[in-house]
């Protein structure tokens, strides 16, 4: 579990953060929503150290990241996987080689035990066959599951996505949200998911926050989200005419 | 402006801090040397010998027709070749190409690497970024230019000996006469030692340049141009200590 305690960050006097509190769950997905610019990458960025907060505290299963020492925290990072945006890819490398990277940087394991285990990896996001291919020669969705192979590689205890579906067309999102809720589950981690992507919050949403202006506006499930009279969530969700008749149709059906 | 450059300056000296720590894995660290040697230094052979082949054909034309005279020993072409090419041409002047060369593609490619959010990967994932990207590139150059200062001195000779052979500026028994006349083998040791210096400046700089873009191409296209020029200015103005330095022996 991944607890935040009264986060504040600002950035050249320009407060960003304003005192979030969160628990984000073992084994499950936790999303970040948010309009752009609201503060939910900086508070992902806070999350995992990449940032550090003005004031408050992050406690990994009781570890607090905000006072640790650098050695304490570089063994913290060794725990947590994270699938950026752009998917972060090294271009130089092929995908077996990526996926390898953190296994030949940190594991003591054989060569063989490691090119085993990244071929493992790489079986569980169906991208056998493509091992030996370079980032650019990959498509978008396929670099994204790449990406997930080599986060997990190391089998963290934490997983991060920041926007996992951003220039992913919807039918590869919904593959990209189910790896990512697959692998939660099967491996029991913390998953916090950064996304504005809808059928994200629908489809996978087990614990989410809802952040506007750098507060914490809103935290609930995916159901709670199509029955919550939260007007700031729901002028965010169902922006779109067609997503606010959805909205009523599916409340009438639950009537 | 002054703020500015000490701000600069404590950034690159925190920076390099950072990169001179002992590697994680010492594989992956002589894996990126293995990989950087052949990038920056292999892969530079060709235009260093191509330059300096063609840089010792003209010096030895040049003082042929300007500095000959009667009153002249008629060694003096191949003498001035070797000592021009030895003391500053193979260490100051191919370490200013190779800023220009090396340089860039070190400063792009970390800089990209910086915008593409890899390094931050490298960070997330509990690896030091700066000495694992940062310190085989400074290695792989420093370990490989003595190597270019050879070829370049040599291949300066080669092109002097192709004026003689091909274009009959000079007699080979002159320029042969020439190369050899007062040979001091510390002229040779001097421009290795000063191209050390220069390869450690084109290494780290460029380094500092690509690993601080923020933004996107553009700055990276702005990094690398700035550290081509940074480079080059701490060369010259480095060249001049060394020299002074190096002369005193």
């Amino acid at each position: 579990m991944i607890a935040v305690e009264n986060i504040s960050k600002s950035f050249d006097g320009r407060q960003v953060l304003h005192d979030i509190s969160v628990e984000f769950l073992n084994g499950r997905t936790n999303l970040i929503i948010g309009q752009s610019g609201s503060g939910k990458t900086v508070l992902l960025n806070s999350i995992v150290g990449l940032h550090q907060p003005d004031s408050g505290h992050i406690y990994y299963d009781g570890r607090d990241i905000t006072v640790m020492s650098k050695k304490e925290r570089t063994m913290l990072r060794r725990e947590i996987g994270m699938l950026f945006q752009g998917s972060a890819l090294f271009d130089s490398m092929t995908l077996l080689e990526n996926v390898m990277f953190p296994l030949d940087m940190f594991s003591d394991k054989s060569y063989k035990e490691r090119k085993a285990r990244a071929m493992l990896c790489i079986d569980r996001v169906n991208l056998l066959g493509s091992e030996h291919k370079h980032p650019a020669e990959l498509s978008g969705g396929m670099q994204k599951r790449a990406a997930i192979a080599r986060a997990i590689a190391m089998e963290p205890h934490y997983l991060f996505c920041d926007e996992p579906n951003s220039g992913l067309d919807p039918k590869t999102s919904l593959v990209i949200d189910k790896l990512i809720s697959e692998i939660t589950h099967e491996n029991n981690i913390t998953t916090i998911v950064n996304t504005h992507d809808m059928n994200s919050v629908i489809g996978i949403g087990e614990n989410i926050l809802f952040i506007n202006n750098g507060t914490a506006a809103w935290q609930g499930n995916s159901k709670e989200v199509l029955t919550s009279n939260n007007k700031m969530l729901n002028d965010f969700v169902f922006a779109s005419e067609f997503s606010k008749q959805l909205r009523q149709d599916i409340l009438a059906n639950i009537h | 402006m002054i703020k500015k450059q000490l701000q600069a300056l404590g950034e690159y000296l925190l920076l390099m801090g950072r990169t001179f720590q002992r590697p994680e894995r010492m594989r992956m660290f002589f894996k990126q040397y293995y990989h950087e040697v052949t990038t920056l230094g292999i892969n530079s052979v060709g235009i260093v010998l191509l330059i300096s082949l063609f840089i010792g054909a003209v010096i030895c034309i040049q003082i042929k027709l300007n500095i000959q005279s009667a009153w002249m020993p008629s060694w003096v072409s191949g003498y001035t070749t070797r000592e021009i090419m030895m003391l500053e041409f193979s260490s100051a002047i191919m370490c200013l190409i190779l800023a220009g060369k090396v340089g860039s593609n070190i400063a792009s490619e970390i800089g990209t690497m910086r915008i593409t959010q890899q390094i931050d990967a490298l960070d997330i994932m509990g690896v030091n970024s700066a000495s694992y990207l940062i310190l085989p590139k400074v290695a792989a150059l420093v370990s490989f230019i003595p190597i270019l200062v050879t070829f370049s001195v040599a291949a300066g000779i080669v092109g002097a000996y192709c004026t003689a052979y091909l274009a009959n500026i000079i007699t080979p028994a002159d320029l042969t006469l020439g190369l050899q006349h007062s040979f001091t083998p510390w002229y040779f040791w001097m421009g290795v030692i000063k191209s050390l210096f220069f390869a450690f400046i084109i290494a780290s700089v460029s380094s500092y340049y690509g690993y601080n873009v923020k933004g996107g191409s553009i700055e990276v296209g702005k990094a690398s141009t700035s550290a081509v020029v940074s480079c080059s200015v701490l060369i010259l103005f480095s060249d001049i200590f060394l020299t002074q330095l190096l002369s005193m022996n």
